[in-house]
């Protein structure tokens, strides 16, 4: 516990200290979906049936932007040698990693949400089923997406590869999660997609990082 | 400390090294030496369990793992001197007192470099941060690759010091390097021959 503490508290910091790769994905979030009304017509009606695909597209694509450089830093480094070397348990390394990944690209998407909702002319039960699905999903996609970034660690450039690797697991969220919200516009009943969420961010968390775990392994073995 | 027996290792097809033993005893300091690409850093990366495509037994008799100085320094240039070197000892289990850390900066001469971060430090510079780290944890077995490479002479000195009192509490270090330590009296060379 006190190892995923100290490692979670320098993770922060090394987030906080290079704030241009935090706020990119989350312009990255914001411009794209405010693009939408001014492609498709200031239509209430038209963006708001098209919101909740638009809104979790470019969620999708604004965490695999920052997921490529999760690992990067400590494998070239040799940071991650270090952690090898003493023994200390990868999964702790990889659940802090991933901690501090979500709450520095995944909260702030969540808390945008009602933000860029208000441009799509989402609101009422869609908002509120919007935040609860990204706040459900968005641990599962830093999970998922860190099995990628730590199988191309050792790659010069693993960007593109990431994505391939990654985007296969997120199609199952993402059908889910946009189909909770349009229950929610439609007044159906929800729950069973919660369940289906939660249900997916349980395996994730209990198996993504064996793992990640196993691909650092693997990437420091040369 | 550490036995190691009938260590074969090829890479790229080509033989490193057959039927290979080390061993590493309290107070002995052995050398791996070999021309460039003679495997010294393989070996030592067998040693720490970083690499494991190998033939042989590594057996450790140690409680506490072996400290390790590799190529990279594993120093985030985005943290201070400081917080690297919390986090470091974190990973050995030692809680280094800044107090502590103050002193051994001071006698690796970076006294004052405490809250720099770590891209503003030279090569030679973010390496002695990571052997600030071998004076701050009391780990017996120190493994280190090319410890004397971008350290300037003071640096050198300060260095053969401490491996010197090292060895003389009991411990034991492995280093590769292509000159021979000026301070050790006894040292147990490994050539490494393609």
């Amino acid at each position: 516990m006190n190892f995923y503490l100290r490692t979670l508290k320098r993770d922060l910091s090394i987030h906080l200290r290079g704030l241009s790769e935090v706020i990119n994905p989350l312009v990255f979030f914001v411009v794209v979906i405010s693009l939408f009304p001014l492609g498709l017509g200031p239509s209430p009606q038209q963006l708001s049936e098209v919101a909740p695909g638009v809104i979790w597209v470019a969620a999708l694509l604004a965490t695999l932007m920052s997921m490529d450089l999760m690992f990067r830093d400590d494998f070239s480094d040799g940071s991650l040698e270090q952690v090898v070397v003493s023994g200390q348990p990868l999964l702790v390394f990889v659940l802090a990693k991933v901690t501090a990944h979500w709450l520095m690209s995944g909260l702030p998407l969540v808390l945008l949400v009602p933000v860029v909702g208000l441009v799509m002319f989402v609101d009422g039960d869609s908002l509120q089923a919007m935040v609860v699905s990204l706040l459900l999903v968005s641990p599962t996609l830093s999970l998922l997406g860190a099995i990628g970034a730590a199988l191309t660690v050792s790659l010069a450039r693993g960007g593109l590869l990431v994505s391939i690797l990654v985007l296969p697991l997120y199609v199952p969220v993402l059908v889910l999660a946009t189909a909770m919200v349009q229950a929610a516009g439609s007044e159906a009943e929800i729950a069973g997609y919660v369940y289906w969420l939660l249900a997916a961010l349980l395996a994730s968390v209990t198996l993504a990082p064996l793992a990640v775990a196993a691909s650092l392994r693997l990437a420091v073995d040369r | 400390m550490l036995r190691a027996s009938g260590l074969s290792c090829a890479r790229d097809r080509r033989h490193l090294f057959t039927a290979l033993d080390v061993s590493l005893d309290a107070g002995q300091l052995v050398q791996v030496t070999g021309r460039n690409g003679s495997g010294k850093t393989t070996l030592l990366k067998i040693l720490t369990g970083l690499y494991t495509e190998f033939e042989g037994e590594v057996t450790w008799s140690i409680e506490r793992p072996p400290l390790y100085l590799g190529h990279s320094p594993g120093v985030n240039p985005r943290l201070t001197v400081t917080e690297n070197l919390g986090w470091l000892c974190h990973l050995q289990d030692t809680d280094a007192a800044l107090a502590d850390i103050d002193e051994v900066l001071d006698v690796l001469g970076m006294a004052g470099y405490q809250d720099t971060y770590c891209h503003n430090l030279s090569e030679g510079q973010r390496k002695r941060v990571n052997l600030a780290r071998f004076l701050l944890c009391e780990n017996p077995c120190w493994i280190m690759d090319e410890p004397f490479s971008s350290i300037d002479s003071t640096g050198l000195r300060y260095l053969e010091e401490k491996m010197q009192a090292h060895l003389e509490q009991g411990g034991g270090i492995i280093l590769t390097s292509h000159q021979r330590p000026m301070f050790a009296v006894d040292i147990d060379q490994v050539a490494l021959t393609p």
